[in-house]
């Protein structure tokens, strides 16, 4: 086995056992995960053993097997951007909803703020204080 | 021509309605002449409504512009997105309400913190979406919110090309014109001015808007979620005062690809 093969195999399956924990989980993950080990499997197939890449190239009109890996990898790298803008979608979704939770239960409340001291009073330590029920 | 909404949706808006104002009214039109008609605003600094002014990053002018908002309206909440300067301390020095966003979130996102404050004010009747960087007009509100209450109107948007005081640039008309087009296309409510930061939103109209872009998009999203509603709404035509900050301040025309790209990806 040459060395560059073993390098190669051994940086999939660690990319592949990555993705695969760091994932949480519920039945679209499985896919997945099912699609991702295909994948795998592929790679390590095509390290393995080059000349049936570019047989398949050949049999799909493509010319040469490097060709085929190129845009597979497009293919793939379009699908995880959509999915990674979706994933920060909704991540950013999530902290607004904290961070507004924060800010609204910190604030003054408009019923208070409104019936509250006269506004512009320089007693107090500060702005807020004033305020500050 | 002024103060009326083109397009078929003006029989869902204020336009067809007799009360609709002529010029005249409209320029003559002050607080004196209009508040004390109704006996509940007795204090003419519309103690019912919330002005709601997304800050960030604006240390510089905020304070001068809430002294200016107070004039007129007695209730101003800034919603501090996160600034790394003063802004805040300034915004409250002034008199106004802050409410903290500890992370720098978007406009979008402080507008509906802002409304989601007015709501829990029981006595709310109506919002105020006012920009921090000073170029809108206090007045062009003031006369928003009594065109709300006179016509029963949900949603009052204002806009600087129903007349002629607002002066633009031949760039900025380009991009502002498309970004109608755009809008009136994809919402179906026929606007002339889509990203306009001076609006007035009933109490109705604050609780069923619900703001999900964070970054820009926001103003295309309040128009389409009242489009897709039975809110009734109007324009009403304002100046915006381009002052050098504002322009310095104001979003790039690269920016419009921004606000492009956030509504077609959702």
């Amino acid at each position: 086995m040459l060395g560059i093969q073993v390098l190669l195999i051994t940086a999939v399956l660690v990319t592949g056992a990555l993705l695969v924990r760091s994932t949480a989980g519920d039945r679209h993950q499985a896919v997945r995960r099912l699609l991702l080990a295909l994948l795998v499997v592929l790679a390590i197939a095509s390290i393995l053993a080059p000349a049936v890449v570019t047989a398949v190239a050949r049999a799909v009109g493509v010319g040469r097997g490097t060709d085929l890996l190129l845009y597979c990898l497009v293919i793939a790298f379009l699908g995880f951007v959509v999915s990674s803008y979706r994933k920060s979608r909704l991540l950013e979704a999530q902290v607004t909803a904290l961070v507004r939770r924060l800010a609204l239960d910190e604030a003054v409340p408009p019923v208070a703020a409104r019936s509250g001291p006269p506004r512009r009073e320089d007693g107090g330590d500060g702005p807020g204080a004033a305020r500050r029920a | 021509m002024m103060g009326t909404t083109p397009g078929p949706p003006r029989a869902r808006g204020a336009g067809e309605t007799p009360a609709t104002p002529t010029t005249e009214a409209l320029t003559a039109m002050t607080l004196p002449d209009e508040a004390p008609a109704r006996a509940d605003v007795a204090d003419l600094r519309h103690p019912a409504t919330w002005v709601v002014v997304p800050l960030y990053q604006e240390a510089s002018v905020i304070g001068q512009v809430v002294s200016r908002v107070q004039e007129r309206f007695a209730n101003v909440v800034c919603v501090d997105d996160g600034s790394r300067d003063a802004s805040a301390q300034a915004a409250a020095e002034a008199g106004a309400v802050v409410v903290r966003h500890c992370l720098n979130l978007g406009q979008g996102a402080a507008l509906q913190t802002g409304f989601d404050y007015a709501l829990r004010d029981p006595g709310m009747r109506s919002v105020v979406t006012f920009d921090a960087d000073g170029q809108h007009r206090v007045e062009d509100a003031a006369e928003m919110v009594a065109r709300l209450e006179r016509e029963d109107l949900d949603v009052v948007f204002g806009s600087r090309f129903l007349d002629r005081r607002t002066r633009v640039d031949p760039l900025r008309r380009v991009v502002l014109r498309t970004a109608v087009a755009f809008t009136n296309r994809t919402t179906g409510v026929r606007l002339t001015d889509a990203h306009n930061g001076l609006r007035v939103l009933s109490r109705r109209a604050a609780q069923t808007v619900s703001l999900r872009h964070n970054r820009m998009a926001h103003a295309s999203e309040i128009v389409a979620q009242v489009g897709r509603s039975d809110l009734r709404w109007a324009e009403h035509p304002v100046e915006i005062l381009y002052t050098d900050y504002s322009r310095s301040k104001g979003q790039s025309l690269l920016n419009s690809v921004n606000i492009l790209v956030e509504t077609l990806l959702g």
